[in-house]
């Protein structure tokens, strides 16, 4: 699905990624951990193409094709998302009309709305005065709406209340097709091998993987993945035993 | 009396206004040609009725509780739909009521600048638009000052009476005709809103580009009024000038005003709005929102506060989407008595990659998501406008958005 290979990115002129490799298989859910301020952002903005953060070496591929230097139009339309970490505040845009120029099937916008009890903000402007909670729960409507492919999600769980986070983790299951139950292994591995949809989130607490089942756990660190290849949750025990520089010891 | 006011205008002919580009008269002298009065507006051409539907005018008439028109200097109709609105021609209507002569120039000052006394000085025509008391208009009434023949200066003395508990909605459209480029149109309105009434006064603009425009307006809200002004100059014009200004004399008094403003090149517009609050619990608001694609915008606000306890706040936006032009914002804030509440914001600027890439990335193009933030950034909808002229509104906006980022 996605391949990162050798991707250097600077942020006004300072290096921030130095040597990223990355592989992303249809239906994996990876998870990206790191200290702040380690480039898991830029990371993300750089799949996605915004503006700032500069590709000075390396490729990016998508679907098996070359997406560097497409726009971020151009990306979105291959089938990638984002759920911004802070998004902006879009004045005399309301969330409503925004969901209608974006979604494909339009009438679904209700329901989901409903099922994220954001029903009474589509009248609003798109994030104007909206919680921290309420900003996540908005990003995880616009990305049903969108159904992307393949979804990057900065922090879904931030600022969101325990009871809030079962639900964010309840939309991005959905997002990445894990919503389907299963009573037995058998019915598992079929709905594993039949799900296409695929993620990168980024966090920090950790909180979200009690929701979100995840395959693969990375750690950027000086510029680079430093570690990767255990579960998830395995990974972020061992980082809060070791550190994240001395992640290395866990994959021992 | 009409001598004394024709005298005073006589002294002010050479009077300069405060803000604005000097406009020679000498340069508008095109002899007029006199209009018959139509008392079917389907006789009017059909090429007119498309110019002045742009400015929100529809001939049809439908949704509407009044017309009238204004070809040049000539009153081509005038007429109320709906029982208890009176919509006349001023001149008749000074004929018709004698005390309305103590509402004429009295809000606005005949000796205010050369405009105003150039009104004052020529034969008059414009509009007498009244509510009767406790009588609520469902519908707008709608008004067109149109300009017809080339290098005309016209001459408008409009007055507003909303009467006591009464609603009243009015839609000025100002316009020319497709084969006018230049020609000046000076506009007079006293208006006036009764205890506890209701008015909701709507200007398009959408003149032409070598048209000069000096609309003077003044309005008195009493007890309980409450008073909307709502103005919106999309297209092209050489230079306007104008600065209403509310007088919230009643208690509890509200004035709101919301413009929009495009600014084009060689488009200079000089706008601003102004409030004075003297009533007891009155409150008045501003918004503005000004756009260039390289016209030079000047954007004023004046709030006053002249009494304990009065609420204000105003606020201006400006957006660059040109590196030509100037949005020049000059908001003011004026408290004559301690105790007054009087508030602004203003920001200009371009438009934040950030919230283009953010549309982006939910899949609009570069100019789709640009075209979103700027409907946002002018947000017509809250101005409350009927629907098909909010239509109309959105209509301009698009059409002036090839984006020139």
């Amino acid at each position: 699905m996605l391949r990162v290979e050798d991707l250097h990115v600077a942020v006004g002129g300072k290096p921030i990624l130095q040597g990223v490799n990355l592989h992303i298989k249809p239906g994996e859910t990876h998870v990206l951990f790191g200290p702040n301020g380690s480039g898991k952002s830029t990371l993300l903005g750089a799949i996605i193409g915004f503006e700032r953060y500069h590709i000075t070496n390396g490729k990016i591929y998508f679907k098996g094709e070359d997406i560097t230097s497409l726009s971020v139009h151009e990306r979105a339309k291959l089938g990638i998302g984002i759920g911004f970490q802070r998004p902006p505040v879009l004045r005399g845009v309301s969330l409503g009309d925004l969901l209608k120029v974006t979604g494909s099937e339009e009438n679904k916008v209700d329901e989901l709305a409903e099922s994220l009890h954001l029903q009474s903000f589509l009248e609003r402007d798109v994030n104007d005065g909206f919680s921290g909670g309420e900003v996540k729960r908005s990003e995880m409507l616009q990305l049903l709406v969108q159904n992307p492919d393949f979804v990057l999600l900065d922090e879904p769980e931030s600022g969101v209340d325990l009871e809030n986070i079962a639900l964010i983790g309840q939309s991005i299951n959905q997002l990445l097709e894990k919503d389907g139950y299963c009573g037995d292994e058998r019915c598992r591995r079929k709905l594993k091998e039949g799900r296409n949809k695929a993620g990168l989130i980024i966090t920090h607490t950790g909180y979200i993987l009690d929701y979100v089942p995840a395959d693969l756990g990375h750690v950027l660190f000086d510029g680079k993945l430093s570690c990767t290849g255990l579960n998830p949750r395995e990974m972020l025990g061992c980082i809060q035993k070791y550190g994240y520089a001395d992640c290395t010891h866990c994959l021992a | 009396m009409q001598d004394e006011l024709r005298q005073k205008a006589q002294k002010a002919l050479d009077k300069s206004a405060s803000f604005g580009e000097e406009i020679d008269f000498n340069s508008f002298n095109a002899k007029e040609k006199v209009h018959l009065y139509l008392d079917n507006l389907v006789d009017l051409p059909d090429e007119e009725k498309k110019d002045m539907l742009i400015a929100g005018v529809d001939v049809s008439e439908k949704e509407r509780t009044g017309t009238f028109i204004q070809e040049d200097n000539s009153v081509i109709h005038a007429s109320a739909l709906q029982d208890g609105l009176e919509v006349l021609n001023i001149g008749e209507a000074l004929e018709k009521y004698d005390w309305l002569h103590d509402y004429y120039w009295n809000a606005v000052q005949i000796d205010a600048d050369k405009y105003t006394a150039k009104v004052g000085l020529e034969g008059e025509s414009g509009y007498f638009v009244r509510a009767l008391p406790g009588v609520k208009a469902v519908y707008p009434v709608q008004a067109c000052m149109f300009i017809g023949q080339e290098g005309l200066l016209q001459s408008v003395h409009n007055i507003i009476i909303a009467e006591e508990g009464s609603e009243l909605h009015l839609i000025t459209g100002c316009t020319t005709g497709r084969h006018v480029e230049s020609g000046m149109h000076i506009g007079v309105s006293e208006i006036y809103v009764k205890k506890n009434a209701k008015l909701s006064f709507t200007m398009v603009h959408s003149w032409a580009e070598e048209v000069a425009v000096r609309p003077r307006t003044v309005t008195v809200v009493d007890d309980g009024g409450v008073f909307l002004s709502n103005y919106v100059c999309m297209r092209p014009a050489r230079t306007v000038q104008m600065y209403p200004t509310t007088y919230l004399k009643g208690q509890g008094s509200v004035a709101r005003y919301h413009s929009v403003l495009v600014g084009h090149p060689n488009t200079d517009l000089d706008v601003g709005s102004r409030v004075v609050l003297q009533g007891e619990g009155s409150r008045a608001e501003i918004i503005a929102r000004s756009l260039t694609r390289g016209g030079r915008i000047v954007n004023r606000g004046h709030l006053v506060g002249e009494q304990e306890g009065v609420k204000g706040h105003l606020e201006c936006r400006g957006l660059m989407l040109s590196p030509e032009g100037v949005i020049y914002a000059v908001p003011e804030l004026e408290a004559r008595v301690d105790g007054v509440e009087l508030s602004h914001e203003a920001a200009v600027g371009k438009i934040d990659q950030e919230e283009i890439e953010y549309l982006m990335a939910r899949g609009l193009s570069e100019d789709e998501a640009t075209a979103m933030i700027v409907r946002g950034f002018l947000n017509v909808k809250v101005m409350g406008l009927p629907e098909e002229l909010e239509a109309e509104v959105q209509k301009a906006i698009a059409l002036s958005d090839e984006s020139t980022l």
